[in-house]
């Protein structure tokens, strides 16, 4: 069954790729964020678990 | 069955041409500016040493949080803002991001930014966040805004209440202190943009928005200006008498008080036919410079003053 695209301009392919960086930057800034936020926080508390 | 793909040649209106520093717009970065100094000095000057790193993630939760109410207010006011020329450029009404686009971004931000103030700082800093948020937002953007020339004296809340999560954020609670800090950004703010609406009426007209000088008339606005800045310039000194603050501080808030006051009486006495308002422009322009400075001084002073006490 034939499908229709959208054929995007060159403006439109650069703007998406400008948006997929700040969004990548973005998810992995968050990622350090909460990963060394919670070092920060629990402290050497966060390697006592039952083993 | 293999898939035909057939391309539409005609260009794709439906899709995206925003670049990420459109979304970066939606922000308000220059806002965001004050409210990220407002909160470190709340948040600097409270008792206490909070872990620099949390600290940073507050800051940046907060300052996230503050965009996220700028973006939401930019979706929900895109067509006032089409037709003032001071804001006619933004991401919105300019076609770059979709009205739906920058409501999500709005509300995908606020939630990240308050949950992440509650887990790393605590769960009171993150609620007046959310407050901060809906209170601009909804008390503010959806409904004062457009109906009371009151709407930026108790919208002004909104803006005040930085130093005030950035002090939770390190104690757990809200203090005398920064209860004054909130009220020195909040007195501040009415003659700060009545100054703006004075030189810019004509936008605010044909807009729509009901500010003080459409409303009640210029010399009203002139006359309210100088009462909320006389008041503003004796609020600012009250961190010396509560013990908040020293002479360093003091100095400074009474010479930038008495500046502000100086200021507003030369709008006071602007000619009802001068146009071009240089005074109201100048007084806009002091009243920002006003603002980070006192917090500067109040972050100075406490500084030299534990600095003093590590010595003695």
């Amino acid at each position: 069954m034939p499908q229709e695209f959208v054929k995007p301009t060159e403006e439109q392919l650069k703007a998406r790729r400008s948006r997929s960086i700040a969004m990548g930057l973005a998810l992995a800034a968050f990622v350090i964020i909460v990963y060394i936020g919670s070092l920060a926080k629990i402290g050497p508390a966060i390697l006592d678990r039952a083993m | 069955m293999a898939l035909v793909r057939n391309h539409i040649d005609e260009p794709a209106k439906l899709l995206s041409e925003a670049r990420a520093g459109d979304y970066v717009a939606l922000l308000k970065p220059r806002v965001m500016s004050l409210v990220v100094f407002t909160a470190f000095v709340g948040m600097a000057t409270a008792p206490g040493t909070p872990n620099p790193l949390l600290a940073m993630i507050s800051i940046l939760a907060i300052a996230i949080g503050a965009g996220a109410s700028g973006a939401l207010n930019m979706w929900y006011d895109a067509d006032i803002d089409a037709v003032m020329t001071r804001t006619r450029t933004r991401p919105v009404p300019a076609g770059r991001v979709s009205p739906g686009e920058a409501m999500v971004f709005g509300l995908v931000l606020s939630a990240f930014s308050v949950m992440t103030l509650g887990l790393m700082a605590n769960w009171l800093a993150a609620s007046l966040l959310a407050f901060t948020i809906f209170f601009y937002v909804v008390i503010y953007t959806m409904w004062l805004k457009r109906t009371t020339p009151q709407n930026i004296v108790i919208g002004g809340a909104a803006g005040a209440i930085p130093p005030v999560i950035g002090w939770a954020a390190v104690t757990g609670n809200v203090s005398l202190d920064s209860v004054i800090l909130f009220l020195i950004i909040f007195l501040w703010t009415p003659p700060h943009f009545w100054a703006l609406a004075l030189f810019k009426s004509d936008d605010y007209e044909r807009a729509g928005i009901p500010m003080m000088p459409n409303v009640e008339g210029e010399a009203s606005t002139k006359r309210q200006i100088f009462v909320y800045s006389a008041v503003v310039a004796v609020v600012g000194v009250l961190p010396v008498f509560t013990g908040f603050a020293g002479p360093i501080y003091g100095c400074a808030a009474l010479l930038l008080g008495a500046g502000f006051v100086w200021y507003a009486w030369a709008v006071l006495r602007m000619p009802a036919d001068d146009r071009t308002m240089k005074p109201a422009k100048a007084l806009f322009a002091y009243s920002l410079l006003y603002l980070f400075a006192i917090f500067a001084a109040l972050l100075a002073d406490n500084f030299a003053a534990r600095f003093a006490g590590l010595g003695g």
